[in-house]
């Protein structure tokens, strides 16, 4: 069983540097540590449960993560999701997507839909527009407030 | 074992339900509003979903919001705590036609409970004594009204059936007062529970509020792990909470422990629940029951050393209850102060920054709380910031022990209650103990 002191110091070795995923082999055993922007709606813990304490930010300072969402957020009008649910561009998997990047918009036009709990709900533009950005990939669940394009 | 549970309430008790799927291996998705990204639980969880704005209409009590939670993280359960929606008996239903296990009793029994005069009904079936009344509810006969008052006897109270945990009644003395007071009661139940039925009891002018915990499995077991003593209230909200009940004696406790658990039995119960009674003369009288953990969950578990929130997990995973009755001893004496960020003297709520947090620690000190330094309590929920219990063998024991993790504690930024629960635990009534419900407003002079 690999040693707790070899896994936090990985954890450490992740937590200093770029890199994103380490995954290491000793014998029959194996570790990957990765690290994930806390922005995303799955925040994963490491492999090994148990040290998940060790990669997430200090509860009393405020939180790094929220200043990275803040920072990425980019200029022009950013359409949030108003409900939890799984985000779709297309209203079936045959279809064409709804909208790309680059395309014009106006007002009201069906941008994806959402669905939960078995039903599509359409998710309209409020501004007119060009779709700079798609903030979230096909099938990817989003949140409450979870931004989902930018329209300039 | 279930694999992921959505842990749908806030504060304290979502941190720990938190705490118990940690202990368990299981994985917790923290649901929050907008207002509390920070919250400890939160920051802990495994996975966080945010589920709408702060107003808890839009977020805590969206069930839609929580139900897709639970779908986009393939959640197997749903905990939900205590308010909000863990006593919505839709919402229970909801839950499990979507696939989920809901972390409670089935739906048909919250539902049963929910409506205090079919509640009542079926406790008495089961031979548990309940507070003489009206047993229908009240109809537009007039002088039928007046003749139940005077049969009953009074001073009466007329209770909203739809209501519950001390809201939507009205005491009445005089049988001057008493057709208005419904009428009244009737509107004020409309508006508040969408339900204007009302019923009428005898009302006890020096009961004391002792209530029986019980835990039933899917397997037809069902045990009570003894009573608490809930006496001391201001504006029928509990403050401090005690376990066992001073004055209760072995066969007391057994008798009326063992019918409890039997009605359990008899309703199908499934989960963690309470009996509550009023208790004058010697005699106890069913009120209500609850339907899910309670905020004073912790003190039994003190003088039982037993952990009731894993054991709803289990039982809502399938499992047999991990104890048996005989295996039940009630050691010691436990004391719980609910803190809350409120004036001391206003009760008005106090939200604001916690700069500093002092835990006071020591034997047989427990504190549950989701604050930490530089939290801020927003101000969209109710006030209640934590609990401290402490629990010592004997009842002079726990007080002492209180006393001194009172005197340790520190919470800096904001007003709390602390002053308050020191000046009780030093106060000469409470510490002779057995006070009834009107102790503490007797004692602010209210």
């Amino acid at each position: 069983m690999m040693d707790i002191r070899k896994i936090k110091k990985l954890i450490e070795i992740i937590e200093e540097s770029d890199v994103a995923e380490l995954e290491i082999h000793e014998g029959e055993d194996s570790v990957r540590i990765s690290r994930y922007s806390s922005s995303q709606l799955v925040a994963p813990a490491p492999v090994i449960s148990g040290t998940s304490q060790e990669v997430r930010r200090e509860i009393s300072t405020a939180s790094p993560a929220v200043k990275e969402v803040e920072a990425e957020v980019p200029a022009g009008h950013t359409i949030l999701s108003p409900m939890v649910g799984t985000f779709y561009l297309a209203p079936s998997p045959e279809s064409e997507h709804f909208v790309k990047v680059g395309q014009q918009v106006g007002a009201g036009d069906t941008l994806c839909v959402i669905e939960a709990m078995k039903i599509l709900n359409q998710i309209e533009s409020d501004k007119a527009g060009v779709v700079s950005k798609i903030l979230v990939e096909n099938a990817q669940p989003v949140e409450y407030n979870q931004p989902l394009f930018v329209i300039e | 074992m279930l694999d992921k549970i959505v842990i749908a309430n806030r504060g304290e008790i979502a941190l720990r339900i938190l705490r118990a799927c940690r202990e368990l291996g299981i994985q917790a998705v923290a649901v929050h509003s907008e207002a509390d990204r920070e919250l400890k639980h939160v920051l802990l969880a495994d996975e966080s979903v945010c589920i709408g704005p702060a107003p808890s209409n839009e977020s805590y009590l969206n069930m839609p919001a929580i139900i897709s939670a639970a779908e986009v993280t393939d959640s197997v359960a749903i905990h939900p705590g205590y308010g909000f929606l863990s006593e919505n008996a839709d919402f229970a239903e909801k839950v499990v036609q979507s696939g989920f296990v809901f972390i409670g009793p089935r739906p048909e029994t919250i539902r049963l409970m929910g409506d205090k005069i079919s509640a009542k009904r079926a406790m008495q079936e089961a031979g548990i004594p309940c507070v003489p009344g009206s047993g229908d509810p009240l109809d537009d006969n007039k002088s039928k009204t007046l003749r139940l008052a005077k049969e009953i006897g009074y001073p009466v109270i007329i209770k909203a059936s739809g209501g519950g945990g001390g809201r939507g009644m009205r005491t009445v003395h005089t049988e001057a007062a008493l057709l208005n007071a419904v009428t009244l009661t009737k509107s004020e139940a409309k508006a508040t529970f969408g339900d204007e039925t009302v019923y009428m009891e005898k009302f006890l002018e020096t009961p004391r509020h002792i209530e029986f915990q019980v835990l039933a499995d899917t397997h037809g077991n069902a045990i009570h792990l003894g009573e608490r003593d809930c006496s001391t209230q201001r504006r029928h909200q509990k403050v401090i909470e005690e376990a066992p009940a001073p004055g209760i004696t072995e066969e007391q406790r057994q008798r009326m422990g063992q019918r409890c658990a039997k009605a359990c039995q008899d309703i199908g119960y499934v989960g963690a629940g309470t009996f509550e009674f009023l208790y004058e003369n010697d005699e106890f009288y069913f009120i209500e029951m609850n339907t899910r953990v309670q905020v004073e969950h912790p003190v039994t578990e003190m003088v039982c050393g037993f952990d009731i929130v894993k054991e709803q997990i289990r039982i809502a995973a399938g499992d047999k209850l991990s104890i048996t009755q005989d295996e039940v001893k009630i050691q010691g004496h436990a004391v719980e102060c609910r803190l809350n960020a409120e004036d001391p003297e206003t009760f008005m709520p106090s939200p604001g920054v916690i700069e500093q947090f002092h835990m006071p620690g020591g034997p047989g000190i427990r504190v549950e709380t989701h604050i930490y330094n530089g939290y801020s309590v927003p101000p969209y929920y109710d006030s209640m910031i934590g609990k401290l219990i402490a629990h010592g063998e004997s009842r002079e024991s726990a007080l002492a022990r209180l006393r001194t993790a009172l005197n340790e504690m520190v919470i800096a930024g904001i007003k709390t209650n602390i002053l308050l629960h020191r000046d009780i635990v030093n106060d000469g009534a409470f510490i002779s103990g057995s006070q009834n419900i009107h102790y503490l407003e007797k004692k602010l002079g209210l």
